[in-house]
């Protein structure tokens, strides 16, 4: 047996520097995003599923009916962070959260910037930040607030 | 952007999504035992204890047989040629000046082939069977890595038959 | 189907960091250890190898491919892989012998996650449009998950301890275990939360580590004249990967699975749940319909050590093995892949 070797270590970061299409339904949402809105679609079911989904969940149906919405809703689970990561948007501790857009029937994930976590609670009102500048991105919506 | 100007936006068709994963890569005890000597300006493969094949650079498993390899053994710094190719392109972050040679270099007494630099002779020259030894960089450049062997530079030996390069010769 | 014979099955220590070892030398011991309880000399010997892995944990493209060498896979061998845990290269070794063109396989999983930061990576497991570019953690979406449970009163904080304490328990008797040890459900919620509603026990730990499994058809395992445990039904099910279109704090999919494996067949004297979460193994534990007479993860479960992309395939083996020892007649055996329990499988397990 070959005596142990001294452990060689390296760090180092893997990109994957893709681009991706979006498909007509995701890029309406997208798009919407970049002007400040927010969009959902009709599911099968006549509910109305934010971000919006290409196909129903459940009966595999294609979806093409947008509804407009406001950029307001309640916050139907959470977690608090008491510790971002590197890779979190927020540097400071903050909620991830279940937000149903008001009209909407299903709920997103995004995060909210309450400032601490006595202030969180299921079935808070909260609001859309929109990011400084806007391209048609999730992260347009910088995060949620209280409202 | 005014409001004026995003009107006139297209609709969005695609994303830029790049991701960024950082990791701490650590090499396996064989690839770490070989470096290791590399470090010392030494050539360390490991032989298979069903096969008696001699693998280098090792990764501590005879793949053919699929049993550990322990044994060490030292290699001597010549090897002959059993493959190559001349690189034309430039490679993005490569020192290199293009044309150059890399080549497929079965070590003496070793059964597989590693990837190196072939150079001190016309391109045109580089042969299958080509008798080639390691030139090391100087002794204080040396680091765990391959590159402390600047390159292969041929040597004067008749060549070797392709049908027996590698191939392994009873010690 | 045809009955399916679970010959041997072997697993490494969970640890948080392999440090040295490559792939292949996760691998080659329990590989190696597999084969010869078996009395095999090489994957020559099986007639189908499939591994599960994910070669997005350590970084390294097509580690799957290296790992290989541990094989002994010349001449070459019928060999597969699932980008999964390896609970799905047994479900694809199963149909592969269903269908009749093998009567024996190898599997492996293994995961060395130490490298990369393990709950950063899973997040580029989900939607890469909508979620993924958010950074969304594993442990953030199981913390979702959980609020919810506390909140539709399904749980308590408290028996989400209980199930640490138990899990930790019995680990004592398991020597591959990461995490083990006498503690209270008191001394548990007295510890401040990591990501409310989550405790850092109530998480799973990382692990790196390997396992490995045999299996045959019931004629060829008579053949080898060895004990076997026989797989009797096994069946996954997935779910929407928008997380509102899902109710959280069930798992329809694992409903589903365990129905099609028929789980309720008969009485279960053991099941080994894949539960990264506490909160997760109250779900799971309802979902396959079991009772307080059933003995829940008497290995620990993953919350004593969670090996990626093997701790499924080592649920099933963990049943597999206390059957063949004796120690029960029949089990189930449960393993998840994604976010929150969004993928599930249910394999049921019975004495020869
Ligand atoms: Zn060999």
């Amino acid at each position: 047996m070959s005596a142990q070797a001294e452990v060689l270590q390296q760090a180092f970061t893997l990109g994957f520097t893709y681009t991706r299409t979006t498909g007509l339904v995701v890029g309406r949402f997208l798009t919407a995003l970049r002007d400040r809105k927010i969009v959902g679609i009709k599911g099968s079911d006549g509910k109305v599923i934010v971000p919006p989904m290409e196909y129903d969940p459940v009966t595999a149906e294609a979806l093409s009916e947008f509804v407009d919405l406001p950029d307001t809703g309640v916050v139907k689970t959470w977690a608090w962070v008491k510790h971002p990561r590197g890779k979190h948007h927020l540097d400071k501790p903050f909620a991830w959260a279940q937000i149903q857009i008001d009209g909407s029937d299903i709920p997103m994930i995004h995060m909210v910037d309450a400032g601490d976590e006595s202030k969180m609670s299921t079935g808070m009102k909260v609001k859309v930040r929109w990011a400084e500048e806007t391209k048609g991105f999730i992260t347009d919506i910088a995060c949620f607030e209280p409202a | 952007m005014s409001d004026a100007n995003k009107e006139a936006l297209e609709p969005i068709t695609g994303i830029e999504s790049p991701v960024y994963l950082d990791y701490n890569f650590t090499a396996g005890q064989a690839t770490a035992r070989f470096l290791t000597k590399v470090k010392e300006g030494k050539l360390v493969g490991q032989r298979c204890p069903s096969c008696r094949n001699v693998y280098i650079p090792p990764r501590g498993a005879c793949a053919a047989c699929g049993v550990a390899t322990n044994e060490e053994v030292e290699l001597p710094h010549k090897a002959t040629v059993q493959s190559f190719t001349i690189v034309y392109i430039p490679i993005p972050g490569n020192p290199i000046k293009p044309p150059y040679v890399i080549a497929n270099l079965v070590v003496d007494g070793a059964n597989i082939s590693f990837l190196h630099l072939l150079s001190e002779c016309k391109n045109e020259d580089v042969r299958i069977g080509m008798r080639v030894e390691a030139k090391w960089k100087d002794p204080s450049e040396w680091g765990f890595a391959m590159e402390n062997i600047q390159y292969f530079a041929p040597i004067d030996e008749p060549d070797v038959p392709a049908e027996e390069i590698g191939r392994l010769k009873d010690a | 189907m045809r009955d399916i014979a679970i010959v041997s099955f072997v697993q490494s220590d969970c640890v948080r960091d392999a440090g040295a070892r490559n792939e292949v030398e996760l691998i080659m011991p329990v590989v190696r250890k597999v084969l010869d309880n078996v009395g095999l000399e090489s994957a020559q010997n099986v007639d189908f190898t499939c591994s599960g892995s994910c070669d997005y944990l350590q970084g390294a493209a097509f580690a799957f491919v290296l790992g290989v060498d541990a094989l002994g896979a010349v001449p070459p061998i019928k060999e597969s892989h699932v980008e999964m845990d390896a609970a799905w290269a047994l479900y694809e070794a199963v149909l592969k012998i269903q269908s009749g063109q093998a009567e024996s396989a190898l599997l492996y999983g293994f995961g060395k996650s130490s490298p990369g930061e393990l709950p950063i990576v899973l997040s580029q497991q989900l939607d890469p449009y909508y979620l993924a570019p958010l950074w969304l953690d594993t442990v953030s979406s199981a913390a979702l998950q959980a609020r919810a449970m506390l909140d539709s009163g399904e749980i308590t904080e408290r028996e989400m301890a209980e199930v640490v304490a138990r899990s930790r328990k019995n680990a004592k008797s398991n020597p591959h275990a990461q995490l083990k040890g006498d503690v209270s459900a008191d001394e548990l919620l007295n510890e401040p939360t990591y990501l409310s509603p989550l405790r850092k026990h109530d998480c799973c730990p990382v692990s790196d580590g390997a396992c490995a499994m045999v299996i045959a058809t019931v004629e060829q395992a008579k053949k080898w004249g060895k004990p076997y445990a026989v797989l009797k039904g096994i069946d996954h099910r997935i779910e929407s990967a928008h997380f509102g279109a899902r109710d959280l704090t069930k798992s329809p999919s694992t409903e589903a699975a365990a129905k099609a494996a028929g789980v309720a067949n008969g009485p279960i004297d053991i099941a080994e749940i894949y539960a990264p979460f506490s909160h997760q193994e109250i779900i799971l534990k309802k979902a396959l319909g079991l009772g307080d007479d059933t003995v829940i993860n008497p290995s620990g479960g993953v919350l004593a050590g969670n090996l990626m992309m093997a701790s499924g395939l080592s649920r099933i083996g963990e049943v597999a093995m206390r059957i063949i020892n004796g120690e029960c007649k029949r089990g189930v055996a449960h393993a998840t892949s994604g976010h929150a329990l969004q993928q599930n499988l249910v394999a049921v397990l019975e004495g020869a």
